[in-house]
This record gives C-alpha cells, structure tokens and sequence, in this order.
C-alpha cells in the first residue's frame, strides 16, 4: 500500500484463498480449512501429551490439560446436571475447537476461521439440532409443552406460542452472529488501526512520532482479543450446556 | 449529499446502539460490585455469571459495531 493515499481495505483480510498449489485448488482445500485441521490436531496434540505421562505430580502441560478437563467438566455438571456426563465430549470438543480456532487467528499470517459465518453457522444448527434430538427422545411429544410456559392464560395462546417458538428458532442465529461478529469486529480493529499507523508515517517525521498512538493501542488491543477469545468459546460452550439443560429438563 | 458522506453519517447512526450497551454493562458491573460487596464469599460463583452477562452484552455492542463496518467498508 502506498503511503500517503493509504485506503483501508478491512475486509480484505477475511478472503479465502486456496493453499497447497493446484492439488488443494482441485479440491478447493483453503487456508480456512488448514487452520481447522491444525486446530483439530491441536487439540488433539494437547490431551494426548498432556494425559501420557499420567505422573502423580502433573508437570506443566499435565496440569494444563487436567485443568482444563475440570473446567469443562464442572461446567457441564453445573449447568445440566446429573445427566450431563454424556454430553460431556461434545461440549470439550466444541470450546477447544473454537478456542484453538480463535486464538491461532491471532498469530501473524494465519487466518480465523471463526470470522467466517458459514463456520460458526455450521457448529450452531450442529448444537441446535442436536438440542432438538436429545430433546424429542427424551420427552417425545411432550417436548411441545416447551413452549407453553406453566400457568399462561390460555386466550393468549395466539401471541405466546409463536413468540417461544421465534425466540427457539433464533437460538442458532444468535449463537452463531455472536462469535462471528466478535471475531471480525476485532480483526477489523486491528486492520483500521494499522492502515492509521501506515498513514502517519507516511506524513513525514512528525508522523512518525504519532504513528506510536495507533502501535500502542493495537497492543492493547491484542491483549484484549486474546480475553475476547478464550470468553467468546466460554461463552459459546456455556450456552451449548444451558440449551441442553433446557432439552433434557424441560423448562 | 454525495455517496461517502451518507456512508459515513450511516456508520455514525449505526453505532448509536453503544449508549444502551454502555448502560447494560456499567449495569452488571454495578450489581457485580454489589453484591460481592455484600457477601465477599459468593465472589467466585457471582464473578463468572457476571463475565457471561458482559460477554453477552458486549455482542450487542460488536452486532452493532459490525453494521458500521459493513456499511463504510462494502
């Protein structure tokens, strides 16, 4: 970019390209899934050389990926209950995948696939569907009087029934907007505060001095993605066990 | 009015979602800072619920942060 008559391109960024030449061209293999698959390996690599020492006294890596696997599990203990044990790997696969995802996007050269929304629309209708499943089979048709809350005069039926069932239905869309829209607007930053950083120094010496304003608040706005990240899968795993309180309990 | 300024206007109004954000989040802090003042014990069961309602409010604020962008950069 020229200096001088820099334009911010902020959107730029979250282009996909393909990688690995013309083998992951003919199979449209993108940059987007190459960080899932190394995030997927990641997290694989983690638990795997974090539980193989299985020593009395965790070293370092052990006690990490011990306490990470408490987290999660007192989480879903908490939030579903005593039937929450078998949800327990999905929902410990869902936050790392995010999380690993999130926090390799904030490396130099890489890409976040979490700012792409056919990504966090796709892991929202799997939580969503699988919501919806868990609750038909436990309940079978008595799922429906989920959404006739206990109590509610039965003239107002017409407005109720349609509003819970809305309110159901946008569950997927919020879920999925959220971390979508927290991961570009965060990239986005980044980018807007660059190009500014880029534009001063183009202005001469003076410039140079300024150009520091936008470098320090691009640094702190690094330690603040790197918070935004690991609460935005917290979040996202959070929200996944509620909704599945909800299915296996019922209101 | 030429095309870029009604695009930079926009973004301006887009953005005007943040007062209610503000509000919800000096809210939660508020009430956050309440109650552990009240009871120091419960600190760690209250904080979290706390950083789940400001993560969640805070969307708010990028959903509208995000329309912004969009209009002044597409």
């Amino acid at each position: 970019m020229a200096a001088g008559e820099a334009s911010i391109d902020a959107l730029g960024q979250f282009k996909l390209h393909t990688v690995f030449g013309p083998i992951g061209a003919s199979v449209n293999f993108t940059q987007s899934n190459l960080l899932m698959v190394v995030a997927g390996a990641l997290t694989l690599a983690f638990l795997y050389f974090g539980a193989k020492p299985q020593a009395v006294i965790p070293g370092r890596l052990q006690a990490a990926a011990e306490l990470a696997y408490d987290f999660i599990y007192n989480l879903v203990n908490d939030q579903i209950g005593h039937e929450g044990k078998k949800f327990f790997p999905f929902v410990f696969t869902l936050f790392f995948f995010i999380l690993f995802g999130n926090l390799l996007g904030l490396l130099p050269f890489t890409f976040t696939f979490t700012s792409h929304i056919a990504v966090t629309g796709a892991l929202a209708i799997m939580v969503i569907v699988l919501v919806t499943v868990v609750a038909l089979s436990i309940h079978g048709w008595k799922f429906f009087s989920y959404f006739w809350p206990h109590g509610a005069p039965i003239a107002l039926a017409p407005i109720i029934v349609p509003v819970e069932v809305i309110s159901y239905l946008s569950r997927p869309v919020s879920l999925s907007i959220r971390l979508f829209a927290n991961m570009v607007a965060g990239h986005v930053m980044f980018e807007v505060f660059a190009t500014f950083m880029v534009m001063m120094a183009g202005a001469g010496v003076i410039g140079y001095v300024g150009a520091v304003g936008p470098l320090a608040l691009n640094v702190i706005l690094m330690g603040f993605e790197l918070l935004v990240a690991a609460l935005q899968a917290y979040v996202f795993a959070v929200l996944t066990c509620i909704y599945l309180h909800d299915a296996v309990h019922l209101h | 009015m030429d095309h870029e300024a009604a695009k930079a206007i926009g973004a301006g109004i887009a953005v005007i979602a943040l007062a209610g954000v503000g509000i919800g989040i000096g809210n939660i802090f508020s009430s956050l800072v309440t109650s552990v003042a009240r009871n120091p014990s419960a600190r760690d069961q209250v904080f979290g619920l706390g950083i789940l309602g400001f993560a969640l409010t805070e969307a708010v604020a990028l959903f509208a942060l995000l329309i912004a962008f969009l209009i002044l950069f597409t």
